[in-house]
């Protein structure tokens, strides 16, 4: 499957509708301009797809269960093609029942089997949020090693386009303050691959924060990343763009955000060291304060709201440790506005932080 | 002179001097009372029937006398000659039939109890009582601390439950659990270590009261309802393995309320899922009354759609045979079943509710004396021959002894190592570091 026409493609995979949208796809498709033997273009969507069909067809206790999931090949059709091929033991189309669904995954990774329970937006798993804390994430230190529960909670989080505020939320810092959950966000379609299946590995409860409008962009896969034992370690942040005068460092969406911006700096002699965190809980400070005490500088950026979220956790770890005497100036968070995700086109663009906002943290906390 | 008198084990006893002199004199009379204490002496059956010498006389006065004075209030009395080789192996006993809820059967009335069964029973509601009782001690005393929800009273649901399912089902229930937790496999001194905060407790003293797990038991919950949908995954698991296991799933009166329940009665009755839901209807949900918090107080008919029993929960033999019904229903592949059981529990919702305000203290007497599963079963048993009063005294001894001996392990045995601290946060995982409460603090996860 030779790519000639991969520029095309993810244009046309990616809808975005900021300033500067197909600008910046075109820059980051670049990235991997040279091109590598055997590496393909894969969506998001697809590297999930065969993350979650090689890890049922590996183990027959795992199974897939959630809204839409079945029949309708999921509601951003992520699952698509899989109830046709294992059926409806394995393939689970539930009602609209989270709490009671949410239950009963958890509760059937407590008698031997290894549910991925999708969530239709992590909005709705609000209404779960309790079996996730307090039925998955406890339970295996309540009963002292005794009661293991193996279960993967996934879907999209975060904003997406239009949707308004109570389908917009990101809840990274929340899942993220939890002991007993590990907590994955994936950005490129490796990634995705990668850590879903590390995620349904695990004999623990992970929650995997995806974003809907990633699902549709074509990313390269290495030869590696195509065969079926690739996973990628829970807990190591990948360092996307080497750079020596800050360090950028985010999760999911905003990844691509800074390596847009990053390209864009790169223009004005500003070299920026692009973090992708990967796993947001056990965050992998190592990595960041090894970056921060090379380049000096740090910003975080997130979609989520600024109070108590994974910038203000990375500034207070960064503080605590060795990288705070390398720091030539405070952290700047890059976040979402400190409010509820309005409709307009106008006024939800303005509440996320766009590549222009990331350029302009960067120079202000390099004072250029 | 021994080898020709009778061997009689005398049963005594409460009222009036007129009814002892007829047990002693008289004939045989069968009767049931509760509170029944032995006060005779055995001896050997023989032929000639010879009158009682002046010496056994004086002693079946005195035994008589000391009756009289026992303050329990009973019926009349009864005298069996029996040696334990004469011991009824079982007997037929008539039970409460249960009102149904789209079902055209209902567990049979008629039930058989073997003497073995009775004796088991028996050891194991009386084991609970007292573990209960010992841990309302070992609460007064501050040795047990934090939430302790006791179920002296509801012995019978646990043991009947119990004796309907096999080892290999599983078994999920509210906070309300030590019960369930030692009639699903765990010990005396696990659970009474763990309510102390010990080592030796069965989570390592890391659950405490409403966290206690073992094998094909999911515990022990502190989220009111939330066991619900839990259970119905572990039968979805059963199904799934194919292995002809189901699942029993507890909630009180009080949950049975929760949205997430009728959720769950939904998926499960449309996978069909091998689950019994049980409500243990001990008529209030903490300190609120079943008429207070329901506007439909049949339990057993909420599920709607899933076929449903009202059992008397004080019988064990009652819930055995409900259990042994709905275990068939469930294996038979026609998916859930709902079974309300009426109980009713002597201590408050915990043990820092007395229990009285929403309540009168003649309720709970009455209950008490009146339908107290031990006391119930044990009149069975001795007015069907089935025991001897002294046989059934050995067993609370022993019982004794065991919670004894438990609870000096539970309060002697030493707390948990801080060195324990965030162990098993994760299962199966290389050993990760913990931030403590300042950033120094650098602890250790080992799973």
């Amino acid at each position: 499957m030779k790519l000639l026409s991969w520029t095309f493609s993810g244009v046309r995979s990616f809808p975005r509708c900021t300033e500067g949208g197909q600008k910046s796809v075109n820059l980051f498709l670049l990235y991997r301009s040279t091109y590598k033997e055997n590496q393909i273009l894969v969506t998001v969507r697809d590297a999930i797809n065969q993350a979650i069909d090689e890890e049922m067809t590996r183990d027959e206790r795992v199974y897939l269960l959630g809204e839409e999931v079945a029949q309708y090949d999921g509601a951003y059709k992520v699952s698509r093609g899989l109830w046709k091929k294992y059926g409806d033991k394995r393939i689970m189309d539930t009602p609209i029942s989270e709490m009671g669904f949410t239950g009963i995954a958890v509760g059937s990774a407590m008698a031997g089997l290894r549910p991925i329970c999708e969530f239709m937006t992590f909005n709705f798993a609000m209404q779960a949020i309790d079996h996730i804390i307090n039925s998955a994430a406890k339970t295996c230190y309540m009963s002292a090693g005794l009661q293991p529960v193996p279960i993967v909670f996934r879907g999209p989080n975060g904003a997406a386009m239009g949707v308004a505020a109570q389908h917009s939320q990101c809840f990274a810092s929340w899942y993220a303050h939890c002991p007993g959950l590990k907590v994955v966000s994936p950005w490129s379609s490796e990634d995705a691959k990668g850590l879903l299946k590390a995620a349904v590995r695990d004999d623990n409860p992970v929650v995997v924060l995806e974003n809907e409008l990633l699902y549709g962009v074509s990313f390269e896969m290495s030869e590696e990343s195509q065969s079926k034992d690739f996973v990628l370690p829970i807990g190591k942040a990948k360092v996307e763009r080497q750079g020596s005068h800050i360090t950028l460092v985010s999760f999911s969406r905003d990844v691509g955000n800074c390596m847009d911006a990053a390209a864009v700096l790169a223009k004005e002699g500003i070299d920026c060291e692009v973090i992708n965190l990967r796993t947001i809980r056990p965050l992998d400070v190592e990595c960041i304060q090894t970056s921060v005490m090379k380049t000096n500088h740090l910003v975080t950026v997130e979609g989520g709201w600024p109070q108590s979220g994974v910038g203000a956790e990375i500034c207070a770890k960064i503080m605590e440790g060795p990288a705070f005497n390398y720091l030539d100036s405070p952290v700047t968070r890059v976040t979402g506005v400190d409010i509820p995700m309005p409709y307009a086109k106008i006024l939800e663009e303005h509440t996320m932080p766009q590549i222009k906002d990331i350029i302009f943290a960067v120079k202000k906390t390099l004072n250029v | 002179m021994c080898d020709r008198a009778t061997f009689i084990t005398i049963i005594i006893i409460k009222r009036g001097a007129v009814a002892g002199f007829r047990a002693v004199f008289g004939g045989r009379e069968e009767e049931e009372g509760p509170d029944v204490e032995s006060q005779g002496r055995t001896e050997r059956r023989s032929d000639t029937g010879q009158g009682a010498t002046s010496e056994k006389m004086l002693t079946n006065i005195s035994n008589l006398l000391r009756a009289c004075a026992h303050r329990h209030v009973s019926t009349e009395t009864v005298v069996s000659a029996r040696t334990y080789a004469d011991f009824t192996t079982q007997a037929t006993f008539e039970i409460k039939k249960c009102d149904v809820h789209k079902l055209d059967e209902a567990p049979a009335t008629q039930v058989v109890m073997t003497r073995d069964e009775g004796l088991q029973y028996y050891r194991v509601m009386q084991l609970m009582r007292r573990m209960e009782l010992k841990a309302d001690q070992l609460y007064k005393q501050k040795i047990i601390r934090g939430f302790c929800h006791l179920y002296d009273g509801q012995e019978a649901c646990a043991v009947g439950i119990e004796a309907a399912i096999n080892p290999t089902d599983h078994l999920i229930t509210s906070y309300r659990a030590h019960g369930y937790t030692y009639t699903r496999g765990g010990t005396v001194k696990e659970i009474l270590a763990e309510l102390t905060g010990r080592r030796g407790g069965i989570a390592k003293g890391k659950g405490g009261s409403m966290h206690m797990y073992c094998k094909n038991f999911y515990g022990g919950n502190g989220i009111v309802g939330a066991q619900v949908p839990l259970g119905a995954g572990v039968a979805l698991a059963c199904k799934y393995q194919g292995k002809n296991e189901l699942c029993v799933c507890l909630y009180g009166d009080g949950a049975a309320n929760q949205g997430q329940i009728f959720e769950t009665y939904n998926m499960a009755a449309l996978w069909k899922l091998p689950v019994i839901f049980i409500c243990e209807n001990n008529r209030y949900g903490m300190g609120t009354s079943v008429e207070r918090a329901a506007a439909s107080t049949d339990y057993y008919k909420r599920g709607e759609f899933i076929p449903g029993l009202r059992v008397d929960g004080m019988d064990v033999l009652c819930v055995r045979e409900a259990t042994r019904f709905a275990a068939d229903h469930c294996r038979s592949g026609k998916g859930p079943i709902i079974m309300e059981l009426q109980t009713y529990r002597y201590h408050g919702h915990s043990m820092s509710d007395p229990g009285i305000s929403y309540r009168t203290r003649e309720e709970v007497q009455e209950v008490r004396s009146k339908s107290d599963p031990i006391s119930n079963l044990k009149d069975r048993m001795l007015s069907n021959n089935m025991a001897s009063v002294e046989e059934l005294k050995e067993i609370d001894v022993d019982v004794r002894k065991e919670i004894e001996d438990a609870a000096q392990f539970a309060t002697t045995d030493p707390e948990p190592p801080l060195e324990e601290l965030c162990n098993h946060i994760f299962s199966n995982n290389p050993e990760v570091a913990v931030r403590g409460t300042n950033p120094w603090s650098k602890l250790k996860s080992v799973s």
